[in-house]
């Protein structure tokens, strides 16, 4: 007999079949979208690493942090230096050393952030991101408001033999989309691993587990550590893909986003948030193309205006689907086994 | 029924605790060893939960000092005691409510592992495995077994939050035995329970006390005079009495503080 668990973490057999379903659509996008779309699935794969990776706090270990973006720009601010005017610069050492570059901040803020509670720890991942934000937007030699230019796209060479070519935008489809499934496979076999349960046990009641001789503070930073490091990943990857990276990408704005994906698509197991993701950047997309209209004598720009229906969107999914877009799809999809001898 | 030193697991002295201007807990020595209940009644707001919870770290001592298992553990953390062979209950059941009464054990002997988040090996490792190497340890009582002990066999495999409240009680106690202890602390292990569950449970704790030192702290009076070699009254955070049950019982003193009281009740 299949328990509800907390999160969804066991994924009822429906919903794995329709997971499959998306993997295969995935692998054959390529071959029917156009260019167009095809770069716009390669950023929502981006998105979804960078949702997954903060899955990890905000649905595994239950801290939300609002400050996810510092990590995520981090790396990509990493390639552009790293990048030189003239020349591609490898993709083999320089994505090792962004997503170091990006744990190590996560590592160090951390561990002042990890000590705090709730709200405290919201506010004080904001402000941390803030100031990292304010650091690039106010230093003209770290490219100021404006950013920076990354001219090349990291090469793949191996011993003068080029394995494959990511200035090709189908092949940085596909390298994206590898690493978007290695990152899931990851965290859902860290879910079941001692560190994984021990994180879920810190979310559930993290008094009960020092009270059993856990030292949480060390899985906290961890977790935090590792979601840091992989929200690297993505992103290195976008800044590789849309080449140039600006303080935006670490803003606020950012962070909300990503916390706003993994509600959507509901927290704790990693598919969520890769399904929020996509479903996130596709409305984003919808709405910003809203025509304008003529009403009352103006013209009035519906698509100016996305944040407006994004917001009535996201409140009427946590309205209407609680447990977001897997929650909603396991109840059309299977119908839940309770135990038996329910008492309460 | 004298105890040998080498039994001694516990030896807590002069523990004061201040709230304020409140002595919640004023000059309190509990000696705790190995084969022995020791209980603690007294009436509400006696001290007996915040003397628990200074001995397991939850709260930090005004003053006194924590001798365990021959280290000197006072001003430890709750894990760190909890690591030096200290096992505790909750008063209010504080047990894992999402996860079914198995993950729920397993997590608690899960915390007897290497403890290695930082290990990149450890990321992949099967948690079942992990249990299965800790349980494999001669000293070490495997979780299936503690889930025997505690008669929640038939319950493994529910969710924590619809089991009945007496069984929550017993998981309570079975996820404090798979840490491994030597010293347990029982805040209240009875409350709310039926008659058929409380006689459950103080058939338990019998067997337990062959191999731990206890600290019980209970209302049922039946119960602490069924269960404890030693008893000491609290009033107001300080003691009033310490010695076996039968003296502590004609005590004139404690009969006027608390076991009159409840008898014209």
């Amino acid at each position: 007999m299949s328990s509800p668990k907390a999160n969804l973490e066991i994924l009822p057999r429906g919903v794995q079949i329709a997971l499959g379903l998306g993997l295969v659509a995935l692998l054959a996008f390529p071959w029917v979208g156009t260019d167009f779309y095809t770069q716009m699935v390669t950023r929502m794969l981006i998105m979804a690493i960078f949702a997954m990776s903060l899955d990890l706090l905000q649905g595994v270990t239950g801290l939300v942090s609002l400050g996810h973006a510092a990590y995520f720009g981090l790396a990509g601010y990493a390639l552009a230096f790293l990048m030189p005017q003239d020349a591609a610069v490898s993709l083999w050492w320089t994505l090792p050393v962004a997503v170091l570059a990006s744990a190590l901040a996560a590592l160090i803020i951390g561990f002042f952030v990890v000590r705090t509670h709730g709200i405290y720890f919201i506010m004080v991942t904001m402000a941390f991101a803030q100031m990292v934000f304010f650091l690039f937007f106010d230093n003209k030699i770290l490219g100021g408001s404006d950013g920076l230019y990354i001219n090349f796209k990291p090469s793949a060479q191996v011993f003068g033999f080029t394995l494959f070519d990511l200035e090709n935008k189908i092949t940085f489809y596909y390298v994206t989309l590898v690493l978007a499934l290695l990152v899931y496979v990851f965290l859902r076999r860290l879910l079941w691993s001692p560190l994984g349960r021990a994180l879920s046990g810190i979310r559930i009641n993290e008094h009960r587990m020092k009270a059993m001789g856990f030292g949480t503070f060390g899985y906290k930073l961890t977790a935090f550590t590792i979601a840091g490091g992989l929200a690297g990943l993505a992103g290195y990857l976008w800044g590789a893909q849309s080449g140039f990276v600006n303080p935006e990408l670490m803003g606020f704005h950012m962070s909300a986003h990503a916390i706003m994906m993994v509600i959507l698509g509901g927290m704790g197991n990693f598919a969520g948030a890769f399904v929020g993701a996509f479903t996130f950047e596709y409305v984003l997309h919808v709405l910003k193309d809203l025509p304008t209209l003529q009403m009352f004598g103006k013209d009035i720009n519906l698509g100016k205006h996305w944040q407006l229906w994004m917001g009535t969107f996201i409140v009427l999914v946590v309205i209407f689907a609680p447990r977001g877009l897997m929650g909603l799809a396991e109840r059309f999809l299977q119908k839940r086994e309770y135990p038996k001898g329910n008492s309460k | 029924m004298t105890a040998l030193s080498t039994d001694l697991l516990l030896s807590a002295k002069n523990l004061t605790k201040h709230f304020g201007g409140l002595a919640a807990v004023n000059d309190v020595s509990i000696d705790l060893f190995k084969g022995q209940i020791h209980a603690v009644i007294g009436p509400n707001g006696a001290g007996k939960s915040t003397l628990t919870n200074l001995v397991s770290g939850d709260l930090t001592l005004t003053s006194g000092s924590i001798q365990l298992n021959g280290h000197d553990v006072t001003g430890w953390s709750a894990e760190k005691i909890s690591k030096q062979g200290l096992g505790r209950s909750f008063q209010k059941t504080n047990v894992f409510l999402p996860l079914s009464v198995w993950d729920n054990v397993r997590l608690a002997a899960q915390s007897r592992d290497s403890q290695q988040p930082w290990n990149p090996l450890s990321w992949f490792k099967n948690t079942q495995n992990a249990i299965n190497s800790i349980a494999a340890q001669a000293t070490n009582m495997p979780a299936s077994e503690i889930i025997k002990l505690c008669k929640l066999e038939n319950r493994m495999h529910a969710i924590a939050g619809t089991i009945s409240h007496g069984e929550q009680r017993q998981l309570e106690i079975a996820m404090t035995l798979a840490t491994q202890p030597r010293v347990l602390l029982l805040d209240e292990p009875l409350a709310g329970m039926g008659v058929a569950e409380a006689e459950r449970m103080i058939e338990l704790l019998h067997t337990l006390k062959k191999n731990h030192a206890m600290l019980l702290v209970e209302h049922d009076m039946d119960a602490v005079f069924a269960l404890a070699d030693k008893l000491t009254v609290m009033v107001n955070g300080q003691v009033i009495a310490s010695d076996n049950p039968s003296k502590v019982r004609a005590d004139a003193k404690v009969q006027a503080a608390y076991l009159g009281e409840e008898e014209h009740v």
